[in-house]
């Protein structure tokens, strides 16, 4: 699993916000799109793209895309 | 003693019925008086629910409802019966941008396809008798908006759909058919989504109420509508939400 890979398809979920604002290291629920729907087309992309099912505690205890990667890596 | 919501001699079918709302269905219209005849896909499960009956005369029957051969042997070796409590439901949740048609294959399967399947075998049958009650289990999703909650939603209301025109075809029998609509309830289903649980309490927080249903309090409205006491009650659709529709 690639970290640029998954922020690539985490960005994709996004309509308004620039691809460059998304880093390793970004606070995703900061984000102005971030909403409580984009949690759940977060939690279906990493459904359909790694088969991993993540649950609302995940989202809650991640503030980084790369600490929400580990937990989809550690589960592959 | 004078009880018009009373259960006694009536034979009940209970689909869904090895956990949830089915499970404390079956429950409590034994308590009631009724002889249930319980059915699920998972034999354990089932098997717990059929030891936690009260009273005697009850039995068992193993299906998939997915299966339309499974139907037709559940139509079969069903009794005749004065009550059939179409419950038997799946949920996910997927917001619209990520909806499957496998996602939409599965739930319609189990929650429109099959009851309005195994409602046809029944009547074909002659199992459902003449002033017996048919309760499907819907949904306050089949009015109610709630993100990524579209497919349930939309099975739900297609059932409540059914209902009502099995309602009209059937009413010269006569049989009733009506739907409960439930609010979130506790059962493993809401345990299984998503969600934390932070969010399904603060989704309490919604709830006039202050909370969601207990598996029986749905049970209770089931059985006032499998029960003499709604003899003039058909076609409806009866909502048991702590009020978050309001």
């Amino acid at each position: 699993m690639d970290i640029n890979e998954f922020i690539e398809k985490f960005a994709e979920i996004f309509e308004d916000t620039d691809r460059a604002e998304f880093q390793a290291d970004t606070k995703f629920k900061e984000l102005d799109e971030w909403s409580s729907i984009m949690a759940l087309n977060v939690i279906a992309m990493v459904d359909d793209e790694y088969d991993v099912l993540l649950k609302g505690d995940d989202i809650r205890g991640s503030e980084t895309i790369t600490q929400l990667f580990e937990i989809v890596k550690s589960r592959k | 003693m004078y009880n018009p919501y009373s259960l006694e001699n009536k034979t009940v079918l209970i689909t869904g019925a090895s956990s949830g709302i089915g499970r404390a269905t079956a429950m409590e219209c034994s308590k009631l008086g009724a002889k249930c005849v319980i059915t699920g896909r998972n034999a354990e499960r089932l098997n717990e629910t059929f030891s936690l009956l009260s009273g005697d005369g009850h039995s068992q029957i193993l299906a998939d409802l997915t299966i339309e051969k499974d139907i037709e042997t559940l139509g079969e070796q069903s009794p005749v019966l004065d009550g059939f409590v179409c419950n038997a439901g799946i949920t996910t949740t997927k917001p619209i941008n990520y909806i499957k048609q496998s996602d939409m294959d599965s739930l319609f399967s189990v929650n429109t396809f099959a009851p309005v399947i195994l409602t046809k075998t029944l009547l074909k049958k002659k199992k459902l008798s003449k002033d017996s009650s048919v309760v499907f289990t819907s949904s306050i999703a089949s009015e109610t908006q709630a993100p990524g909650n579209s497919i349930y939603a939309m099975t739900k209301s297609a059932v409540a759909t059914f209902s009502r025109f099995c309602a009209l075809e059937f009413a010269s029998r006569p049989i009733r058919f009506n739907s409960v609509h439930p609010g979130m309830v506790n059962t493993e289903m809401t345990d299984n989504l998503i969600f934390s649980k932070e969010e399904l309490e603060a989704d309490k927080q919604r709830y006039p109420l202050k909370r969601y249903a207990e598996p029986k309090e749905i049970a209770w409205a089931i059985i006032y509508l499998l029960s003499d006491a709604s003899a003039f009650v058909t076609g409806t659709a009866l909502k048991i939400d702590g009020g978050v529709t309001l």
